[in-house]
């Protein structure tokens, strides 16, 4: 089984955003750039997977500017065998990586195609989804716990109400929880072995693919802050200000 | 052209954010019509039918819709979709499962949890966890929408007769097949719609030491919420993590104890309307966020609060 698995290279989860003076977007100059958090559990699912013999080999595919590159050579360092880079500048909507990745899906032909559930910077959660429409292939979404069996896997998936099992065909997307596994951690001798593993660069424009977007951000803006709050005593006056200031008690 | 809403529901009855979603659609054009797709959802379908503000209502029944598989609804409501300008539900793991699905094939890029509908084509949305919000104008003919549900209120749900009709099902998608669905039950009230919410985090130092906080939320008919620490430190399980990888709550009263404030919990929890702190180190992050904000130890202060409740005649529930 081949698995390709798709990261994206966001701002790092622990800086504090700060939204551009001008409304145009955050600020990203000089900020920690990282591969989105469900994304590493992704790669790390795929190599584990390859690791107990039932994948022969893990591709890790990006789609973004020169330095989105990164997040493919960390996935090498913790396993991936080799790399694409989709290269492209600029916003990409969900839209148009999803038919991105359905050029690289025809080149490549995996049995399996792993992300994260949701990228942290647009928060869209939807191109697991929009690939395996273009596809036509099942769905896995939010995956918490993955079982390779022959030809199929056995997927739990994180929902509103609990857990749900599916069982789907090979080919399949899978949409990965940040529950599903911890991802490790590369070392030192694997990060050098890392820089000699492959990776082939690809030129959006090559694909054939329109990739202009259909959506237009007219503003960002930060979010209304919250009015300055009180620092009570004791619990008595607590109780009294949540029974008869705020009355929610 | 109208605005169709996809029902979300049990087979049996609406789900309650069915209601918030059908409001925002509302708000997007006044012709709003639903689509309910089931087995045996006859009784869904009915109560989704007295909803005031639906001009109509769609059935679609078949064994494979039995448990909500986003593989066979979508091409039911992509074929629904040419008489329609825009498609509606709710952002969560219903809609963000099955939206971008019907997205893709109506080749619309989708505009994801939006917190309020600025005209029927320009939307405002969260991203960055909520640290920033976006004003997004969508130039797709077709427009897929989810709303989150917390950001809208509840529509009417009685006194309404639109009409049911019955529509064809589509064919069943064979690659994926439903094996089995664990709800979580408990007699509290669900996390994401309870009115109160009580979370404790790393401060608790065990999962022992939830029972403080599991007495309070009881007396106030609060539902459980924990910091993300707790969870990693296996006080409590994670279907009660609030924040940015966990859920997203907006109660009334959001009651914070032991949590720090660490900015994946601020994501999910700080659009609450009323916040309580009590944490022992007053600098922590989580007071800026803070209506009342009480510096104390928690191992005193819980007990205390439990005795301050039980003196109240009566508390809201």
């Amino acid at each position: 089984m081949k698995i390709l698995v798709a990261v994206k290279r966001v701002i790092d989860y622990n800086v504090q955003i700060r939204v551009k003076e001008d409304g145009t977007g955050v600020v990203t100059d000089n900020v920690k750039m990282s591969t989105n958090p469900p994304d590493d559990n992704a790669i790390e699912e795929a190599v584990k997977i390859k690791e107990a013999g039932k994948a022969t080999e893990v591709v890790a595919v990006t789609v973004g500017e020169e330095k989105a590159q990164e997040t493919v050579r960390k996935a090498l360092a913790v396993g991936a065998d080799r790399g694409i880079h989709v290269k492209v500048d600029g916003i990409l909507e969900p839209l148009a990586v999803s038919k991105i990745l359905q050029k690289i899906v025809d080149k490549e032909k995996p049995d399996l195609v792993f992300m994260g559930k949701q990228a942290i910077d647009d928060d869209c959660n939807q191109t697991g989804q929009m690939l395996s429409a273009l596809l036509n292939w099942p769905q896995a979404t939010f995956a918490s716990k993955i079982d390779v069996q022959d030809n199929k896997l056995e997927v739990t998936r994180e929902i509103d109400e609990g857990l749900e099992t599916i069982e789907i065909n090979v080919p399949a997307i899978v949409t990965c929880d940040l529950r599903l596994n911890e991802p490790r951690y590369a070392s030192l001798p694997n990060i050098m072995k890392a820089k000699k593993k492959p990776i082939e660069e690809i030129a959006a424009s090559d694909l054939g693919v329109d990739v202009s977007p259909r959506l237009e951000q007219l503003k960002v803006e930060e979010p209304p802050k919250r009015k300055a709050g009180i620092k009570v005593a004791n619990v008595a006056e607590l109780v009294q200000k949540l029974k008869n200031e705020a009355k929610v008690i | 052209m109208a605005v169709l809403l996809i029902a979300e529901h049990n087979n049996k009855e609406l789900r309650p954010f069915t209601l918030n979603a059908a409001t925002a659609a509302s708000q997007i054009d006044s012709d709003v019509h639903a689509v309910i797709i089931g087995q045996n959802s006859a009784d869904a379908a009915k109560q989704l039918s007295e909803l005031p503000l639906l001009k109509k209502v769609l059935s679609v029944e078949g064994a494979h819709y039995e448990n909500f598989t986003a593989e066979n609804f979508a091409p039911v409501i992509v074929k629904l979709a040419e008489n329609y300008s825009h498609i509606v539900c709710s952002a969560n793991t219903f809609g963000k499962n099955l939206m971008p699905r019907i997205a893709a094939h109506l080749d619309t890029s989708q505009v994801s949890d939006i917190i309020k509908v600025i005209s029927p084509d320009t939307f405002l949305r969260p991203i960055y966890a909520g640290n920033a919000f976006a004003t997004i104008k969508s130039n797709d003919a077709k427009k897929c929408i989810t709303i989150r549900p917390t950001s809208f209120d509840p529509c009417e749900s009685t006194g309404g007769s639109a009409p049911i009709e019955k529509v064809d099902a589509s064919e069943e998608f064979s690659n994926t097949k439903f094996i089995k669905r664990e709800e979580i039950k408990s007699d509290r009230p669900e996390l994401g719609t309870a009115r109160i919410v009580v979370s404790g985090g790393r401060g608790m130092q065990s999962g022992d030491n939830f029972k403080l906080i599991t007495e309070i939320a009881d007396k106030l008919g609060a539902a459980i919420g924990a910091s993300r620490a707790a969870v990693d430190a296996g006080y409590i399980s994670n279907d009660h993590q609030v924040g940015q990888t966990g859920k997203v709550v907006v109660p009334d009263l959001y009651i914070a104890v032991g949590i720090s404030g660490a900015i994946q919990h601020l994501a999910g929890m700080k659009e609450s309307k009323v916040i309580v702190a009590i944490n022992k180190d007053g600098e922590a992050p989580i007071f800026s966020v803070a209506d009342y904000g009480l510096e104390a130890d928690l191992f005193e202060a819980l007990p205390q609060f439990m005795e301050e409740l039980n003196k109240l005649n009566t508390i809201q529930k």
